[in-house]
């Protein structure tokens, strides 16, 4: 379990409608943000890092996070995959200052204590004090002394670490039906970064992925995606948990641009619109199913993003209870020809923080966050869809969102003023 | 208009004018005419610092034609989400010199101001521009314009080209 002072997060109670309502404190109330960071992100979770090919050789690291704290991802001499928390044992000093590169040791800047690449202390400065006086006392074990270190677990490439030592293997913390779609996305073939954004969204971050868990406001508010059939309610779709509610899968597939029934619904379906240089929009089919779109949330900070050929990992660092850093990495495949890389690099314009479509988001979640500040007790509405959580093959539901909500007040112990209606565990 | 013959102080006049005019036309909200300061097969890109330092492609903003730019400047009139905003652009430190096949490659420095309803003028990229510029049409436009914005760590969107 992370370390810090315990938070008095536990004085709230859900609201009695349970799991179709989300109060607004849970966005805002820094008690309540101090108990996520020892209960979710200090917890039984796998929090997501970094890819291996960030960090190919032995000695290169990576500056990342798990939750707010900053962690070194690293890879040791022997080619062992490690995290430290970027914190000196001495003076607490965030010791690691760049944002990636390569060592043989960390050497804190302060006192130059020495740590070997899995965090365990070789050396303190005059140790042994100068002619006999000073120095550390002489039962000062530097075993006891070595960097805080997380577990690590590597799946396909793609690099997990928790504090826990309870958090189930990886691909049992995930469950048969989020590994697929996961195994899906990381085949096995050796991944090439395309590059990096990072945007710091004035939201929770639970707003992020809360986000990438409700497919009816993709099919409203993204005009670039309903316009161009990229996802569009009438649309074959799914929605699918896992069996703890944490994580989910949205799914779809790619239609035209015809209108339908049900396009009239859609105040930004726009059937006139037509792109001048249309190679914006020129995907391929490159997975074996007929899926063209799969947005998944692992629980607690990553989304996984497959729209058309544009693919990548974002990686949620929460900053205090209203502000939220998007950590984006888009990425292809080793064996991708240039064409493929040149359509991943061009779809990539509808992603990101000047995406077609990812820009509503950054925008709406802003307004969100303004919307949540001073609502008290009051609570947001998820009832789209039902008031339980299980899978769907439509699109108009917000069951993904409640299945977060039950498995949230569940980790955060955060009990139902009156359980009315959390009865829904149908598993 | 022949750039060969310009002496290097007014081949950087005229960089500059061409400079300032794009800075106009998107501090005035004028978005239709910022592609038409660019040839047809005219390329825009925002890149963050450190992926150019790490030779990684990846893009903010990535127009490869002046029809891709349109197809920005609908999207932003018609299909995207964001708040009112304005950008106040100072470009400064220019430096130009005739490149190759008789196009000018100039370098610069951009601030760019971004003004939010409810909030201050607030800074929203620093960084440079690399220019190649040719004579289209009797004129001075755009071959390629490459943003290398400085924080990859954006304050929250960007909407508008830098």
């Amino acid at each position: 379990m992370l370390d810090g002072p315990v938070s008095k997060g536990d004085q709230r109670s859900w609201p009695a409608a349970g799991i179709c309502r989300a109060p607004y404190w849970i966005y805002e109330d820094p008690a309540i943000y101090l108990r996520e960071q020892q209960r979710i992100f200090g917890g039984a979770a796998w929090s997501y890092v970094g890819l291996e090919v960030e960090v190919p050789r032995p000695g290169d690291f990576k500056r990342t996070f798990v939750g707010e704290q900053s962690v070194v991802l690293v890879r040791d001499a022997h080619g062992e995959l490690g995290a430290v928390v970027n914190r000196c044992a001495h003076r607490g000093i965030e010791f690691c200052r760049s944002e990636r590169g390569h060592a043989k040791r960390f050497v804190c800047p302060y006192h130059q204590w020495v740590y070997d690449l899995r965090g365990n202390l070789l050396g303190v400065p005059f140790r042994r004090g100068m002619r006999g006086r000073g120095g550390m006392p002489d039962d000062f074990a530097p075993a006891e002394n070595s960097l805080q270190k997380l577990r690590v677990e590597s799946h396909r490439g793609v690099v997990f670490a928790t504090y826990d030592e309870r958090t189930p293997p990886f691909a049992e913390y995930l469950g048969a039906s989020m590994l697929h779609y996961f195994e899906r996305l990381f085949d096995g073939r050796q991944l090439v970064v395309l590059g990096n954004s990072r945007q710091l969204i004035p939201c929770n971050w639970k707003l992020v992925l809360e986000n990438s868990k409700d497919p009816y406001h993709a099919t409203l508010l993204h005009t670039f995606l309903v316009t161009f059939g990229l996802f569009r309610a009438d649309q074959k779709s799914e929605v699918r948990l896992d069996p703890t509610g944490r994580h989910a899968a949205l799914t779809s597939r790619r239609g035209d641009q015809s209108p339908s029934e049900h396009t009239a619904e859609m105040m930004s379906f726009k059937s006139s619109y037509k792109l001048h240089d249309p190679r914006l929009l020129d995907p391929v089919k490159e997975f074996p199913d007929d899926t063209t779109v799969v947005m998944q949330t692992l629980f607690p900070n990553l989304i996984l993003q497959q729209q058309s050929n544009t693919l990548a990992l974002r990686q949620i660092v929460p900053r205090g209870p209203s502000e939220t850093e998007l950590i984006w990495t888009f990425f292809g495949y080793e064996g991708d020809d240039e064409a493929m890389t040149e359509r991943r690099l061009r779809q990539a314009n509808l992603m990101g923080p000047a995406g077609l479509v990812s820009l509503d988001d950054g925008e709406v979640l802003k307004a969100a966050q303004e919307g949540a500040r001073l609502a008290g007790e009051r609570a947001a509405l998820a009832e789209m869809g039902g008031r339980t959580w299980e899978d769907s093959d439509y699109m108009v539901t917000e069951a993904a969102l409640r299945g977060f909500y039950q498995y949230y007040q569940k980790v955060m112990e955060l009990p139902a003023e009156r359980c009315r209606e959390v009865a829904h565990e149908h598993r | 208009m022949n750039i060969a013959e310009l002496d290097p102080r007014e081949l950087r006049f005229h960089v500059e004018d061409l400079l300032y005019e794009y800075a106009q036309i998107l501090d005035d909200g004028a978005l239709e005419g910022w592609p038409e300061l660019f040839i047809e097969q005219g390329s825009y890109e925002i890149v963050a610092r450190e992926n150019v330092e790490r030779g990684l492609r990846l893009a903010l903003m990535r127009c490869e034609s002046k029809a891709m730019m349109q197809d920005r400047v609908t999207a932003l009139r018609e299909a995207s989400f964001f708040s009112p905003r304005f950008t106040r652009h100072a470009i400064s430190n220019t430096r130009a010199h005739l490149g190759s096949e008789g196009a000018v490659l100039a370098r610069s420095n951009f601030v760019v101001f971004q003004t939010l309803v409810d909030d201050g003028t607030r800074i929203l990229s620093t960084g440079r521009y690399l220019d190649r510029i040719v004579v289209d049409g009797g004129r001075l436009r755009f071959a390629e314009k490459r943003c290398v914005y400085d924080s990859t760590l954006i304050p929250n969107t960007i909407a508008h080209p830098l």
